[in-house]
């Protein structure tokens, strides 16, 4: 199998995700609602009460809104990260999963076209978020946009093998939303998203040591770094390595080896 | 079995495709799969030829999708073996891939997506650059006659219609072997009918082989080859007259209620 034909294949694997995306209005305008309403709502209330003290990456005093941003992006990808895998515990209930694992590409490399088709799809919506921010009036410079980009591709890929590790153990779709509210509220709300660390662990020790553990708070602070220019090497090594370990796992779930279909029941007869 | 096969080169494609050799299509030998402990299928051996058409007819729960399952290796299977076009399919799962066609029980088109989106996808999944694959969709198309729906919706298309959109996007990248789970589950008589008569047809005029799976006795051509396939045994294996005359009675369907009326495990 030649290289071009792997070209082909993720090429059409990223086309139909895309598709599908554009096909469903909604679910962009949902992803994009969620964001807004905490930029817009919640932050705008909270200005005054939680103003943020110089802190790295910033090199003055932001508002809270400004912080909050990074955080709404990670938001973003892991909303998305489990609506991709909840559309794979769609596809299989439906039976579309199988074309997909019946091509002749291995295994691995098809699961890996979905999550990174899955991944570009999640960057455009974080894509228009920034825009309306930044009319907004948050605005970090100008090269921070395309910095960010590399770390959204690994947010991405984390959150997205996350959510198709969670699918291979799902059975049915009715068991998906308890999934979701175990892992993306806890994951949210216990890492840097919405405060910064020293601040959590001013409220509470506890919650500033699960935080601190939280992969996706090193999501958020490698996003924050590189909008502003910066390098987070620690941020960017737990990242990655987060995502790849999720990934390594997420290919062995579907691994026919390993029997996930089998552990489904089949069907049919 | 080789792995090596003589290919030729397609004169419009300019693609390389190989040659049906002396292989069978599917080869199947001793086959067993268990799950929780119980036995579903047990040594199953068959052989499929090019341009065979073969009827896996069992009743529900016999064991047909499994068997799908397997030759597909959407399960893995510890017992036995599969050659697909002479490629092992534990070892050279990538090669036996790419000369099997599917067509599932279950409906696998994306609603959303117009046939050509449909067909372009599986074509990627193929490996296939997008102007061979509309070269080859729009012959597909064609051959299971749905000229000008290349355009449509899948949503806006009857359930016959996509059946034979799935057999075109099963046959996209020419296989040798073509799998049909139950592909007439929800059609209406006369679709089926005209179903069975078109993959008959596609079989006889392209050379591959089928093995269409059904519990419908009336699916059966005169022709055909029949597997009958209880409790995850093969019953019987042969023309129609053969399983008619090795397990009794007057047609096909005395002789399939014989077979899976009593047979112990």
């Amino acid at each position: 199998m030649s290289l071009a034909r792997y070209g082909h294949c993720l090429r059409g694997v990223v086309s139909r995700e895309l598709l599908r995306f554009v096909h469903q209005r909604s679910r962009f305008v949902a992803a994009l609602v969620r964001p807004l309403v905490w930029l817009f709502v919640f932050a705008a209330g909270f200005r005054m009460a939680l103003g943020v003290a110089m802190t790295e990456p910033y090199q003055t005093y932001v508002l809270y809104e400004v912080y909050i941003v990074p955080g709404l992006v990670g938001m973003i990808q892991l909303f998305n990260g489990m609506q991709s895998s909840l559309s794979m515990v769609y596809d299989r209930e439906m039976g579309s999963m199988r074309v997909l694992l019946v091509s002749p590409f291995p295994r691995g490399f098809l699961l890996a076209c979905k999550l990174l088709a899955g991944t570009l799809v999640s960057i455009v919506q974080v894509y228009v978020f920034l825009a309306i921010a930044y009319l907004y009036g948050v605005q970090a410079p100008l090269a921070g946009y395309v910095l960010v980009l590399p770390a959204l591709v690994v947010t991405g890929v984390m959150v997205g093998a996350l959510g198709m590790l969670l699918s291979s153990f799902v059975r049915q779709l009715e068991n998906f939303a308890g999934i979701m509210n175990f892992v993306i509220f806890p994951m949210f709300f216990l890492s840097s998203a919405l405060y910064p660390l020293w601040r959590i662990r001013e409220g509470s020790h506890l919650v500033y040591q699960i935080a601190a553990l939280n992969p996706f708070t090193y999501a958020v602070e490698m996003i924050r770094f590189a909008m502003y220019e910066r390098f987070h090497a620690a941020a960017i090594s737990v990242s990655l390595m987060t995502a790849v370990v999720l990934l390594g796992l997420a290919i062995l779930a579907y691994n026919p080896a390993r029997g996930m279909m089998a552990r489904k029941g089949g069907g049919g007869d | 079995m080789t792995q090596a096969r003589p290919s030729i080169g397609v004169p419009d494609g300019g693609e390389q495709i190989e040659l049906p050799g002396n292989e069978p299509a599917l080869s199947v030998r001793d086959l067993g799969f268990s799950y929780a402990g119980q036995p579903v299928l047990e040594s199953l051996s068959f052989d499929l030829r090019a341009g065979e058409f073969a009827v896996l007819l069992g009743p529900n729960g016999a064991g047909k999708t499994t068997l799908f399952s397997l030759i597909t290796r959407l399960y893995a299977y510890r017992q036995g073996r599969i050659w697909v076009g002479g490629h092992d399919l534990s070892r050279h799962s990538v090669l036996a891939h790419a000369r099997m066609g599917v067509v599932f029980q279950q409906p696998t088109l994306d609603l959303d997506l117009t046939v050509r989106q449909n067909l372009a996808y599986h074509a990627a999944l193929h490996g296939m650059a997008p102007a061979e694959a509309r070269r080859r969709a729009a012959l597909q198309i064609d051959r299971v006659e749905m000229q000008g729906s290349l355009r449509q919706r899948v949503r806006h298309l009857s359930g016959g219609q996509r059946r034979r959109v799935e057999i075109a996007r099963g046959l996209l990248h020419e296989p040798q072997l073509l799998l049909l789970d139950e592909p007439t589950v929800g059609l209406d008589i006369a679709s089926r009918r005209a179903l069975v008569d078109h993959v008959h047809r596609l079989c006889r005029d392209q050379g591959v082989a089928v093995l269409w799976a059904t519990h419908l006795i009336d699916e059966v051509h005169h022709g055909d080859r029949v597997i009958v396939l209880h409790r995850g045994r093969i019953r019987a294996d042969g023309s129609v007259a053969e399983v008619v005359s090795r397990a009794g009675g007057d047609s096909i369907g005395e002789a399939f209620d014989r077979l899976t009326q009593e047979a112990p495990r």
